[in-house]
């Protein structure tokens, strides 16, 4: 196992309307849409399971209040980029 | 929401609190707002949650949801919240503002909301310096109703009410409101920002956060416009959408700060405090003909009034007398005022109400009362009156084709009897007066306590009062009702 990653993205499947915004954001290019649909007929946001930086800049191109959560090892300044 | 505990982590964006947990919208879909994917409200309203909650100030936030997609704003925000009619935002937020001082007021409007219908209402609010934060969502285009034009469409662009791409000989330019705005003299600040990407957005965060901060520190009108993406009426993916924003969109509306007098502007004064009721007569110089306190009105009565004839017959001071009377008398009352642009030679007419219970609409179509100063008026409204109501026409017979032996007329040459006492124009108030001495209507004290309030000079006040009593006179002296 590798070292742990600087962060993690939580994704609310059920609120995602799959836009794809984050996804064209995120640095490390470690969102995609999942196959699967919600229960809305969305697409939803998934996250690869590894290499979330924790920069939270798919949190804020989000249009959803809730969809994204983002967690950051130590707590950490909320600095972007 | 899921708690994510995970050792190690912490948590450092997450939904801002000042958001429903759950959004009573609809039973089926009280997890999602109801933006379409990748609409910039979701991540405006993101924006502002952030900043009221970073200043702490959710318990006294009020937001004003304007018409257009964003109208359901009050489903989202946990705080205060006002809907308000299209445009009117600035208008309601001044109210707020005004009433609850220490209240933070967040008027949240669209392009077409605060452009087009409402451009008078955003104008004058950042003219006076109001207090409050507008927010100001701008994407180019009529959402909700499909896609019409908006003022700021940019030159070229096919809408449904633009078919063949905005032209400026025919539409115009686009409206560029922070320019407008920052011509004026009371603004505070006014910064334009955008959606287009992450970079933009982060300096929207920023400009958001600092115009509701004004907002607390009590310094005046501040704006922030947010070039705004429309993935569905643009017909775009929403990543095409952003991009739209931060290339074309942003070209045509420059971003940047138009006004920045966060510094030197000074708190505004808080308002002096409303005098207490019990002064507002005096100050209104009402003193006189005050006294007398509105009695409890005995028995019931429904008067259905219709006062008509030419402009400056004084048909309209007549209705207005009587209402005064009415309120005095502790009636409920309303006083509808009809007339043409003219001063004088039109035609003009009045629906008065006076009940003892309330009243539900001032129109009187079907009068117990008609009040007819000339004979056009007598043939235009006689067919209205309803039977057993009374009628009374100034002059000496009723003309020809005016029989309605269902009605009790009182005619009598009111314009003659008040030359006799002073002045033929008191001529209305010689008809007061016999409708007061025919139907018992309203004491004639009554009537005098309006009539000083309403008269201010001393000399017709006392053409009035003879008026008034000759006119009493002319139908208590026995000549009969009945035509």
């Amino acid at each position: 196992m590798t070292a742990l990653d600087r962060g993690i993205v939580a994704l609310d499947s059920e609120e995602c309307k799959g836009c794809g915004l984050c996804i064209e954001a995120c640095p490390p290019k470690v969102l995609s849409l999942r196959r699967l649909l919600n229960r809305y007929g969305y697409r939803p946001a998934v996250y690869a399971g590894s290499g979330c930086t924790g920069c939270g800049i798919c949190f804020f191109v989000c249009p959803e209040p809730g969809a994204i959560t983002v967690l950051r090892r130590g707590g950490g300044a909320c600095q972007n980029n | 929401m899921p708690e994510y505990a995970v050792p190690e982590y912490a948590v450092v964006h997450e939904k801002p609190r000042s958001f429903y947990s759950l959004y009573e919208r609809k039973p089926e879909l009280q997890h999602q707002t109801h933006y379409c994917p990748g609409c910039g409200h979701g991540i405006a309203h993101k924006l502002i949650a952030r900043a009221i909650d970073e200043l702490g100030i959710q318990d006294r936030t009020v937001m004003i949801s304007p018409v257009g997609c964003s109208v359901f704003a009050y489903y989202y925000f946990d705080t205060g919240n006002v809907q308000v009619a299209h445009g009117r935002a600035p208008a309601v937020a001044t109210a707020v503002k005004r009433s609850r001082p220490e209240s933070i007021v967040l008027a949240y409007q669209g392009d077409g909301d605060l452009a087009a219908i409402g451009a008078a209402e955003i104008v004058h609010a950042a003219n006076r310096g109001e207090p409050f934060t507008v927010i100001f969502i701008n994407n180019g285009i009529y959402g909700m109703t499909g896609g019409q034009m908006a003022p700021t469409t940019l030159l070229g662009r096919k809408t449904t009410t633009t078919p063949f791409g905005r032209n400026a000989w025919n539409e115009g330019y686009p409206l560029r409101v922070c320019e407008l705005l920052a011509s004026l003299e009371a603004p505070v600040y006014i910064e334009r920002v955008a959606l287009g990407g992450n970079r933009q957005i982060m300096k929207a965060a920023g400009a958001v956060r600092r115009a509701i901060e004004n907002q607390v520190k009590g310094l005046g009108f501040s704006l922030v416009e947010i070039l705004s993406p429309c993935p569905t009426i643009w017909k775009m993916n929403p990543v095409e959408a952003q991009r739209l924003v931060l290339g074309e969109m942003t070209e045509a509306f420059p971003l940047g700060v138009f006004r920045d007098r966060t510094k030197s502007a000074t708190v505004r004064p808080a308002a002096p405090p409303a005098p207490p009721l019990a002064e507002i007569p005096r100050i209104l110089g009402l003193t006189e003909g005050c006294e007398s306190t509105p009695s409890q009105p005995a028995g019931s009565s429904d008067w259905r009034i219709r006062v008509a004839g030419f402009g400056g017959q004084g048909v309209l001071m007549l209705g207005e007398i009587l209402i005064e009377a009415g309120l005095e008398a502790g009636l409920d009352v309303s006083w509808l005022p009809s007339y043409g642009p003219e001063m004088r030679s039109g035609t003009s007419n009045c629906h008065v109400r006076l009940s003892s219970g309330p009243i539900d609409s001032p129109l009187v179509s079907r009068p117990n009362v008609l009040l007819a100063l000339n004979e056009p008026s007598l043939r235009k409204f006689l067919p209205t009156v309803a039977p057993r109501g009374w009628v009374f026409y100034n002059g000496t017979q009723l003309p020809d084709g005016c029989e309605r032996p269902d009605v009790q007329a009182v005619v009598r040459p009111f314009t003659e009897i008040a030359d006799r006492v002073g002045d033929p124009r008191a001529a209305n108030m010689t008809m007061l007066g016999a409708l007061l001495g025919a139907t018992g209507m309203l004491t004639e004290e009554r009537v005098l306590t309006a009539l000083r309030r309403k008269v201010s000079s001393g000399r017709w006040l006392e053409i009035d009062q003879r008026a008034l009593d000759s006119g009493i006179e002319a139908v208590i002296k026995g000549v009969s009702h009945e035509s």
